[in-house]
């Protein structure tokens, strides 16, 4: 049988694990130190740890991080990484480093259930929640890790739908404890699991991103079916109800495609959605996947719609297009792993 | 993935609890809330344990208020919810979703317990002349099946994936809407089951000239 992973487990958890072994309850922050601030593959190697302490350790837990099966890196400088999860299942991390930044793209299920239209991660269907450690080796494990100033959860599966798991990954990257990363460096990004989000609101500080996609029910109900359970108007009612006007941000996240949801219709529509909430509205390209009746939007249409948001006082931004050259959608690669894998 | 957390709620008592088929209930409590048909509602333990989401099977006037639903083995109020008998109490949230919507000569494709949506529009009446594409594994999966043969005629069209003789199109759904002659590509088409279900079938109905908002899906989160 396979030991348990210490990596992924919270200082509250450490304790647990350490008093249950006999062992001082000081030891769990000493291997949390270990574990989140320093650079080591084995128990062994936790010095300050007593010799005792570290082989009741090893005998039953081992570290647990995994390095990435497979790199992809992109002329742009984009890398996205490959990773086997512990069920032998495959999730992907894009690295993209920016001239004063250096984003880490996590994911946080194997494969989706929520079934977006647009999706690739969605065709490979729900094949399970990833650990907290599972979510926090994508940055730790990556040989870019300690220069990541920006984590996003937008990465493979709905976060919200892993929600303890997301909030301990959170506790663990942002804790004094564990990896101390700002909280306002950090966005996790949700179709608009209501429930969860507010849990999430009320339990971290970082930041949140809501797909948006279109502000109309009957054409978001076509793209994601999450919409016949938390319409987006209930969504953006929630949101509301908390306060964004310091440093903790909201943006809304829309892709642009072709026909269905770059008119003017559209701009007057978002504008009554979002009017007088702080906010910032994030435009993507659509990088298109295999079989899509779906077309991205022209760079022309991409910039009026921005120019036309913005002149009604909405902060519109266009995200820049990283790494097309290495299947730059989400779920691309690790769906064409999980093909190699069933041959 | 749920929580109780925005949710209006209020006990139950269980007045009805059926095994249909192996690993399949009806769960039934007075109705004493409106609904339309389509709509989910949370059942729970306690507050504690979150509430999983499942879709009426009843009609929007009926007395009673039907679940259907599958025992799973993950979760923690899934493997619970079979122990449970008439007189107990649960915990019932308001109903909810917009998956409400309708439109005469609709197609339905559900897989499994995710025909409980479509049964609940055709007990109330809602649209005419549907035509319901259901899948399952094994035929005692076809849940309502005499009152759908008699209801629905010819537009009643079982698939079985695992079943071995001829009385059902032998495959899944995706398999039946790939050969079928009478695919319309005008009409709305509603469907409901896994994310892999509504996946798949969405494709293949978008491959055969399906405009993608003509597919409306509720997926079991």
């Amino acid at each position: 049988m396979i030991k348990p992973p210490l990596f992924g487990l919270t200082l509250l958890q450490l304790t647990e694990l350490v008093l249950a072994e006999d062992l001082p309850k000081f030891t769990a922050k000493q291997i949390a130190d270990w574990l989140y601030k320093k650079d080591i593959e084995s128990i062994d190697q936790m010095t300050n740890l007593s010799l005792d302490a570290r082989r009741k350790l090893s005998d039953k837990y081992r570290i647990g991080l995994v390095k990435p099966k497979k790199v992809a890196a992109s002329a742009d400088g984009t890398k996205k990484y490959l990773f086997t999860t512990e069920s032998l299942k495959f999730v992907e991390a894009a690295y993209i480093p920016d001239a004063d930044r250096a984003t880490l793209c996590v994911s946080s299920q194997v494969g989706c259930k929520m079934g977006c239209l647009f999706c690739m991660t969605g065709k490979q269907g729900f094949q399970g929640n990833l650990s907290a450690g599972e979510i926090v080796n994508q940055l730790r494990s990556i040989p870019e890790w300690q220069g990541i100033t920006n984590i996003v959860y937008m990465g493979m599966g709905e976060p919200f739908d892993n929600l303890d798991n997301v909030l301990a990954s959170l506790e663990i990257l942002t804790s004094d404890w564990g990896m101390a990363m700002s909280p306002r460096r950090i966005t996790v990004s949700t179709i608009g699991v209501k429930p969860a989000m507010i849990t999430f609101l009320e339990h971290s500080q970082c930041h949140l991103a809501v797909s948006l996609h279109t502000p109309f029910d009957d054409e978001r109900r076509a793209l994601m079916p999450i919409q016949n359970v938390y319409p987006i108007q209930e969504v953006v009612d929630e949101i509301r109800n908390y306060d964004f006007s310091g440093q903790r941000r909201v943006s809304f996240e829309y892709i642009m495609f072709d026909g269905v949801n770059d008119t003017p219709r559209h701009v007057k529509e978002l504008t009554r959605l979002l009017s007088n909430l702080n906010c910032r509205v994030n435009l993507i390209r659509f990088h298109p996947i295999p079989d899509s009746p779906l077309r991205g939007s022209s760079d022309d249409k991409i910039l009026a719609f921005r120019d036309a948001l913005t002149s009604k006082g909405i902060f519109t931004t266009i995200r820049a297009s990283r790494g097309e050259d290495i299947q730059a959608a989400c779920g691309l690669l690790s769906t064409k792993e999980l093909l190699n894998q069933k041959k | 993935m749920k929580s109780w957390n925005d949710l209006q709620y209020a006990k139950q008592r269980i007045l009805s609890h059926r095994q249909i088929a192996n690993g399949a209930y009806i769960l039934s409590f007075k109705r004493n809330f409106g609904f339309k048909a389509g709509q989910v509602i949370g059942l729970g333990i306690n507050k504690e344990i979150a509430p999983r989401l499942y879709s009426i099977a009843s009609a929007e006037k009926a007395d009673m208020v039907d679940i259907l639903y599958a025992e799973k083995s993950g979760g923690e109020l899934s493997p619970a919810l079979p122990l449970f008998r008439e007189g107990d109490e649960i915990l019932v949230s308001e109903p909810f979703g917009t998956f409400t919507q309708y439109s005469d000569d609709a197609v339905y494709v559900a897989a499994g317990t995710g025909i409980a949506p479509f049964m609940s529009r055709i007990l109330s009446e809602k649209g005419n002349t549907p035509t319901l594409i259901h899948g399952v594994s094994y035929p005692e999966y076809f849940y309502y099946s005499d009152f759908l043969t008699e209801k629905l005629g010819r537009n009643y069209i079982q698939c079985c994936s695992r079943c071995p003789n001829d009385d059902y199109f032998q495959g899944r759904v995706t398999s039946f809407l790939k050969q079928w002659k009478n695919l319309d590509t005008t009409k709305k088409y509603y469907l409901c089951g896994s994310a892999e279900m509504v996946v798949d079938t969405r494709d293949v109905l978008i491959s055969h000239g399906v405009p993608f908002a003509n597919i409306n899906a509720e997926i079991y989160f």
